[in-house]
């Protein structure tokens, strides 16, 4: 039974695989960084351009981007097609019944969702080169720190969209993408070093319950010299999100895929 | 039937929500080994529900449902490598060419690499689909893309084959083709479960029957068994040329006869115990031609109609 199920988990990921390059590359790739893309030219160089922010900006900037882009496209690289397998297409059931756990489908979501969000995440390094005035500079950057910031943030964006995806009803997916992806994205400490809104308590600590927090302030200590959380409040922060959003968001699937 | 019983439904309930209605409110059944079985029943009988149960989709809120022996609570992967379900409506993979979709579906079950293929070729090719191998699923018709399903269930050699509403949305073409299909995979050894609410349907392919209604059985048995439920419908039918009624002694278990005269021949109905070969002698004694004789055994929807007072639609 479990030598049947291994082989169904590999099958399943084999068949995402296959879609991601074969198939989907492209709007893929364009879903996801197209906004970010926005993000670093507009933020990092059209307001330091036109005085209304400071050069150095764009540094601030990239590991926040970094961040968002990795949560987000793993995000919706399981909430969106959850949706529409449960609801429209009815695509998920023939995965329901492969011979495997119905947690593990979900797990294998969680998986090739994470698995775009990296693939996504890691483009903006070469493309923030590209697009900020003064490039990026990776000299004191912790690789360690950066490769573990960049899987476990895709992890935690795709377990927040596990949640998503299997807590909304069809019927009101877009108006719920709407009303959560907005605050996600500009609650995340994304545009601003979290230490940095000191002096907006209230806001600081409403902050602390977006997991994008910590991604970003990790990937902020990981790439740049810049202040940032403590390392230990950061992976006391991913950890916590982990766990939360990926009881949820399975218990959600669980809930979702058996009547 | 004899033979082992692959299913076993054991007073099954289901309430979906706390203080819902029952969906399906204590079934038993147990399907046979090598049979087609039919759920018989109107819409919102708890036919999919059932359906449900038996393939892990459904959580039974009382009852227990087994496969081959296994708990579908307990051991769902077991089941899951035994059967395969066609669905009232199409779940192909939409980003997958038809080919792709059994090829994908078959290593979901651990089938090597090197035969996925070649068993795929073969299976659409079995369901008339060879020239459609590499082309989009969401460019299929209703009918293909039905055929393409059970293509699928069976590239995992499923034990038994359970088909929701299989040929409600079919052209008649479509149609007689699976049911051939079902009759073939039958001989074959695939035990069928099917739902339908389409009398002809259950009368032609079903070894039985459970006529379903508000989430109970009302009636289990042979096409053949239900149909002799019917009490009026016991009888014989009689053609025999010539307008003049046929004369009937009294007695040999006549209890009623209609008759009518259509084109010089007059057609009976002869309601009661009587038996055709009596019948045939009559029609010799009267110095007849007999043109037609037939047991009458009444419609499955008369049976239904008998059964619950209502219309099945
Ligand atoms: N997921 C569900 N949630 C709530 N009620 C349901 C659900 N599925 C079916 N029902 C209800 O259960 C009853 C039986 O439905 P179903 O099993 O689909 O019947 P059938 O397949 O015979 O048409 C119906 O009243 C239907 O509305
Ligand atoms: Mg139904």
């Amino acid at each position: 039974m479990n030598r049947a199920s291994n082989q169904a988990f590999v099958a399943l990921f084999e068949r995402d695989l296959y879609v991601t390059f074969r198939k989907d590359l492209i709007p893929f790739l364009s879903q996801s960084l197209l906004q970010p893309i926005f993000f670093l030219f507009v933020f990092g160089r059209v307001l330091p351009e036109i005085g209304a922010a400071r050069g150095s900006y764009g540094i601030a900037l990239l590991p926040g981007v970094l961040a968002l882009t990795l949560m987000l496209t793993a995000l919706q690289n399981v909430a969106l097609p959850l949706v529409i397998e449960f609801s429209f297409t009815k695509e998920i059931e023939d995965r329901l019944l492969a011979p495997l756990p119905v947690t593990w489908v979900a797990g294998e979501k969680l998986l090739i969702a994470a698995l775009r969000g990296i693939l996504g995440g890691i483009l903006i390094i070469p493309l923030g080169e590209l697009i900020l005035p003064g490039g990026v500079d990776l000299s004191n950057a912790s690789w360690i720190g950066l490769v573990a910031m960049i899987v476990i943030g895709a992890l935690a964006g795709a377990c927040v969209g596990l949640v998503h995806g299997t807590a909304v009803p069809p019927s009101r997916i877009t108006i719920a993408f709407g009303l959560i992806l907005t605050p996600f994205i500009y609650t995340g400490a994304t545009f601003y070093p979290w230490e940095s809104l000191d002096g907006l308590r209230w806001f600081q600590v409403v902050t602390l319950a977006n997991p994008m927090t910590y991604v970003s302030e990790g990937m902020r200590g990981a790439l740049t010299d810049q202040p940032h959380m403590a390392a230990g409040w950061v992976a006391l922060g991913l950890v916590v999100s982990l766990a939360v959003f990926g009881f949820l968001g399975v218990r959600g699937f669980t809930r979702r895929a058996v009547d | 039937m004899s033979g082992a019983a692959l299913v076993e439904v054991a007073g099954l309930h289901k309430r979906y929500l706390a203080h819902g209605p029952e969906a399906v409110a204590g079934i038993d059944f147990s399907i046979v080994e090598g049979e087609i079985f039919g759920l018989l029943g109107p819409n919102g009988a708890g036919k999919t529900t059932t359906i449900g149960a038996i393939t892990t989709r459904v959580k039974p809120s009382a009852g227990l449902v087994t496969v081959d022996g296994f708990d579908v609570a307990r051991d769902a992967v077991s089941v899951k490598q035994r059967i395969a379900v066609i669905p009232q409506r199409p779940n192909l993979d939409r980003s997958l060419t038809a080919i792709e979709n059994l090829v994908f579906h078959a290593a979901y079950f651990g089938e090597p690499r090197r035969t996925r293929r070649r068993r795929a070729e073969e299976m659409l090719e079995r369901m008339g689909l060879e020239g459609r191998a590499d082309d989009k699923v969401d460019t299929y018709s209703g009918g293909m893309a039905q055929r393409l399903m059970i293509a699928r269930a069976l590239m995992h050699e499923p034990r038994l084959l359970i088909l929701d509403e299989p040929t409600t949305v079919l052209d008649p073409q479509s149609r007689l083709f699976l049911w051939d299909t079902m009759t073939d995979l039958r001989e074959r050894g695939v035990t069928l479960m099917l739902t339908t609410h389409d009398m002809v349907e259950a009368d032609r392919l079903c070894d039985r029957i459970a006529v379903v209604d508000h989430g109970t059985i009302i009636a289990l048995d042979t096409p053949r068994g239900l149909r002799s439920l019917l009490p009026a419908e016991r009888g014989v039918e009689v053609t025999v040329a010539g307008a003049q009624p046929l004369e009937l002694p009294g007695g040999d278990g006549v209890e009623s006869v209609e008759g009518r005269v259509e084109e010089d021949r007059w057609h009976g109905r002869v309601y009661g115990d009587v038996t055709a070969a009596r019948l045939a002698e009559l029609v010799r004694a009267a110095d007849r031609d007999l043109i037609e004789l037939r047991r009458m055994e009444g419609t499955l929807e008369d049976v239904f109609v008998h059964l619950t007072g209502r219309e099945l639609r």
